[in-house]
């Protein structure tokens, strides 16, 4: 592994031992938290961040695979000081409750609009089914992505 | 820390005093006001109006005494206009760090947008109680927190009227601005903050609070006011926690609880990647504070977390838990249809009424373990500096944990310095503070350097103070009518010391219906139990209200009458039950949501085949809550709850948006628990780990939720809890009408339906 590509700075990660799981080098080496720890076996989607633009488990991703590729984390989805549609269609919707979850419900969404400008409602379930929201806000999650695609949240 | 000279598996102990303040809430009044009890700091340079609460002369003379501004007051006025308000108490997801301050802002007259909001220290002294259970937090504040408001808002009037030389009786507010309308002359707050910083404080008590009719904020929709932080993933939670030279630590315990350490591979441990050190912990043997294990101090969270899968520990399970799930519920099977050990209500001639009856019905229902599984596995970041200790926890107790860890280091509560964090998620896990106990006992081993303690999910799982399962036995009688006259419940539940029920084992003798039929009666028998128990969202409501709620359908449909005619009729005159607190039932207010479900959901519509409506209702924390879930279920036993309407009665809403998403993610967790959750226990040891084993609801699987609230002149109460209960049962009443078959064992999937 040579460097990695974290929200546009290129990290150098030689000294870190090539199995760890790229979550805990974002959290505890890179201090990018946002990423979170729920299950450490890829069930709860908390760690979910984008590698080359597709969401990844960052909890199941030895960071000693991803060596030259690029890494988005949600400290990295805000592009030019503006909020990305999906995280303004959070706060609008208000959608969280515990929050904790919500970071990686985001970073699963961008990766679906990018793919699917206007997702139906199954297509929003599908492509979220791997993110848990124990608080349950899924219904307003499903309307957040929606109000996002209305407002061109491809971007 | 003190020796291990005992183990105690129970938690009851620590929880009965948990669950005797939150009782005591809508029993007595929220603290008295008084001119010794509030205070303004000395106006600190600049700092303009500043209104403190104190409850002991000794907090009081501490604040007063401040030279600068901190943050132990809940209102500070700055002369740039800044309004900040303090929230006291933990923000679990419950929403208490936007609604608390609102209702300050609404008595103060702020407008929204001026208001900076500023988490609170663990200050007792201070704020009084700092906790979050019970749904508690808004009735046990609500006084106080509009006090805190009309007190600034008082000064401020006053201020401008010495100024304009007019009758305060002449000014009104609005927007944080104090307005004389016969002159057309308007003072922002923050250029009348100085002034009002050097009058004296009023008489609180001569300060009338706001009518419902003069809120200008209180009953809208307002966004939390972490959204920007939790959206763009900054440092919020307890587990974001980040120190200079901090280290990371992982904790093993025994997986059957009790067991203790008798030797560990800790020469191996020692030499892996990453790992500072490993020891053994005795602990104090209390279950809610150190159990006795291995503790690994690492580098990294990963390095912990890998030595952690690589012990090897020897364990004396001499005195630790065998208990069995399997067994246990055998065992409850087996003596059901007994009368239980002990009474807990008995009225009028129950056994004459079911032999004189034209028809009588009998089921038997049971509920399993469940554990929190907040998505925030538990942790704590502890700094131990030999002479004091500071702490970052995420709990929905941290006045407790600050008297707690103290105790346990033999430190004073001045020595001890607490920050709450935001917590991912409480569902009553975070009342107890066995984690930030850990932490605390491994700083001490690791002097001088912050320790941050992960749980792993496994850890979180099977290290829980558990929703406890139970069973009913129930026997009803109906009349000719077909109305209902005898109601018999033979209730099994658990216990650690034999004498009283675990945690959210107890049943009251006022729990729906007893207090409403003449006939009736409940008995109790308990199982002996080492698994330990605690407070899981609406605790003892989550599990009676499925038995009971389901069997008043079954009855219903013994006597051929619709569910929800029949219930009205169980209601009866609109009453309110004794003590006659808001947390003894109402029957008016009851029938009013019951109808306002019924009508919203569109009762008695004809349905296609294989679709059904269900109701349930329940009482519970001060809130009448009626649900109609709206099920299909296919010929392959696939259930599809596609929408639950909820109609409750919390008195007024705060947060409008807030007091929603409660209900709706209420109800996704109503759906959750009833199809899916459980865990099993054997030989001690809860088997299951993780999510694969434990499947929470995702969203394909989550229904639409439409929420309707009575908005009334009662004291507004806690909505956390409330709306779970009712779920439960109007989702398997759903089914019965959509398909015919009577569920009775949660969770359904053990019955081979799916979602």
């Amino acid at each position: 592994m040579a460097t990695v590509t974290i929200n546009g700075t290129v990290h150098d990660l030689s000294q870190i031992d090539p199995s760890t799981p790229l979550l805990w080098v974002l959290r505890d080496n890179l201090d990018l938290v946002g990423a979170k720890y729920g299950c450490g076996i890829a069930q709860c989607g908390a760690c979910t961040v984008h590698l080359n633009g597709q969401p990844i488990r960052a909890c199941s991703t030895p960071v000693g695979s991803i060596g030259g590729q690029t890494i988005t984390t949600i400290e990295g989805l805000a592009q030019d000081g503006k909020l990305h549609p999906l995280q303004q269609a959070w706060i609008d919707n208000d959608v969280a409750q515990c929050g904790y979850c919500q970071a990686g419900q985001i970073m699963t969404a961008a990766a679906l609009l990018k793919r699917k400008p206007k997702p139906t409602d199954a297509e929003i379930d599908d492509a979220m089914t791997g993110n848990l929201c124990r608080c349950g806000t899924y219904v307003r999650i499903r309307k957040a992505i929606h109000d996002a695609a209305d407002k061109g949240g491809a971007a | 820390m003190n020796a291990l000279n005992s183990i105690n598996t129970s938690a009851d102990a620590y929880f009965a005093a948990i669950m005797a303040e939150f009782e005591a809430v809508p029993a007595k009044k929220a603290m008295e006001f008084s001119r010794r009890g509030i205070f303004k700091l000395s106006a600190a340079a600049g700092a303009g109006l500043v209104i403190a609460f104190a409850w002991t002369p000794k907090a009081a003379e501490a604040a007063a005494a401040a030279k600068e501004f901190v943050p132990n007051s809940f209102v500070r006025v700055a002369p740039d206009g800044v309004i900040t308000i303090i929230c006291k108490g933990p923000e679990i997801g419950q929403g208490i760090k936007t609604a608390f301050p609102l209702i300050i802002a609404e008595e103060l007259d702020a407008a929204w947008g001026d208001v900076k909001v500023e988490q609170a220290l663990i200050m007792p002294d201070i704020y009084g109680r700092q906790s979050a259970g019970g749904s508690t937090s808004i009735p046990a504040n609500w006084d106080q927190l509009r006090k805190a408001g009309g007190v600034a808002r008082a000064m401020l009037v006053s201020a401008a009227a010495k100024q304009w030389n007019v009758k305060e009786s002449e000014l009104t507010t609005a927007d944080s601005a104090v307005i004389h309308t016969a002159s057309a002359r308007k003072l922002k707050y923050g250029e009348l903050a100085m002034k009002a910083a050097a009058l004296p404080v009023p008489d609180p008590a001569k300060v009338p609070f706001k009518t419902r009719d003069q809120y200008k904020l209180l009953g809208k929709r307002y966004t939390g006011v972490e959204n920007l932080e939790v959206v763009t993933g900054k440092p919020l939670f307890g587990i974001d926690v980040k120190l200079p030279g901090m280290l990371y630590a992982a904790y093993e315990k025994c997986p059957a609880t009790g067991g203790k350490v008798v030797s560990a591979n800790l020469d191996y441990i020692k030499t892996l990647p990453g790992v500072k050190d490993a020891f053994i912990i005795e602990g104090n043997g209390v279950v809610s504070e150190v159990m006795p294990g291995v503790a690994i101090v690492a580098d990294s969270t990963w390095a912990a977390f890998r030595a952690k899968a690589a012990l090897q520990i020897k364990w004396d399970e001499s005195k630790a838990s065998k208990d069995s799930w399997t067994k246990l519920s055998a065992q409850a099977h087996s003596i059901a249809s007994k009368r239980g050990d002990t009474v807990i209500a008995q009225k009028g001639d129950v056994e004459g009424t079911f032999k004189g009856a034209a028809k009588t019905v009998e089921a038997f229902y049971s509920y399993p373990f469940v554990p929190h599984a907040t998505l925030e596995p538990q942790n704590t970041t502890a700094w131990f500096k030999g002479d004091s200790l500071e702490m970052w926890i995420p709990s929905q107790t941290s006045d407790r944990a600050k008297t707690t860890v103290a105790k346990l280091l033999g430190l004073t509560e001045a020595q001890c310095t607490l920050h709450q964090t935001r917590a991912g998620g409480g569902f009553g896990r975070r009342l107890v503070n066995d984690p930030a106990c850990e932490a605390a006992a491994i700083a001490q081993r690791v002097p001088n350097t912050p320790i941050k303690l992960t749980w792993t999910r496994e850890d979180d799982m099977r290290h829980d103070f558990y929703r406890v399962g139970g069973f009913h036995n129930l026997r009803g009688a109906l009349d000719a009518k077909g109305k209902l006259i005898g109601w018999s419940n033979h209730f099994i539940t658990f216990s650690a010391d034999g004498k009283t029920p675990v945690t959210g084992g107890n049943f009251p003798e006022t729990e729906f219906p007893l207090q409403l039929i003449a006939n009736a009666e409940t008995t109790q028998t308990m199982l002996p139990l080492m698994t330990p128990c605690g407070a899981w969202r609406a605790p003892r409501s989550n599990g009676i209200a499925f038995a009971v709620q389901s069997f008043i359908n079954e009855l219903a449909v013994a006597a051929g009458r619709d569910h929800i005619e029949f219930f009205l009729e169980i209601l009866g005159e609109p009453r309110h039950m004794p003590p006659q607190t808001i947390a003894a039932l109402n029957t008016g207010r009851a029938a009013a949501v019951v109808k306002l479900a019924a009508e919203k959901a569109g009762w008695g519509r004809k349905m296609e085949p294989g679709r059904g409506l269900g109701f349930g209702f329940h009482f519970s924390h001060a809130g009448h809550m009626a649900e109609i879930a709206e099920v299909s279920v296919d010929a392959n036993n696939k259930i599809t709850v596609h929408k639950l309407t909820v109609a409750g009665d919390i008195g007024p809403i705060v947060n409008m948006s807030g007091a929603e998403n409660q209900c709706e993610g209420a109800a996704v967790d109503g759906v959750s628990t009833m199809m899916n959750l459980m865990v099993n226990i054997e030989n001690g040891r809860v088997v299951e780990g993780n999510f694969t084993e434990y499947p929470i609801l995702r969203m394909k699987d989550a229904p639409q939720v439409d929420v309707h609230f009575i908005q009334s002149d009662n004291v507004p109460t806690g909505v956390g809890e409330p709306a779970l209960p009712p779920a439960m049962p109007a989702i398997a009443n759903a089914v019965f009408a959509a398909s015919g078959r009577r569920l009775r064992s949660m969770p359904l999937r053990q019955a081979g339906f799916t979602t």
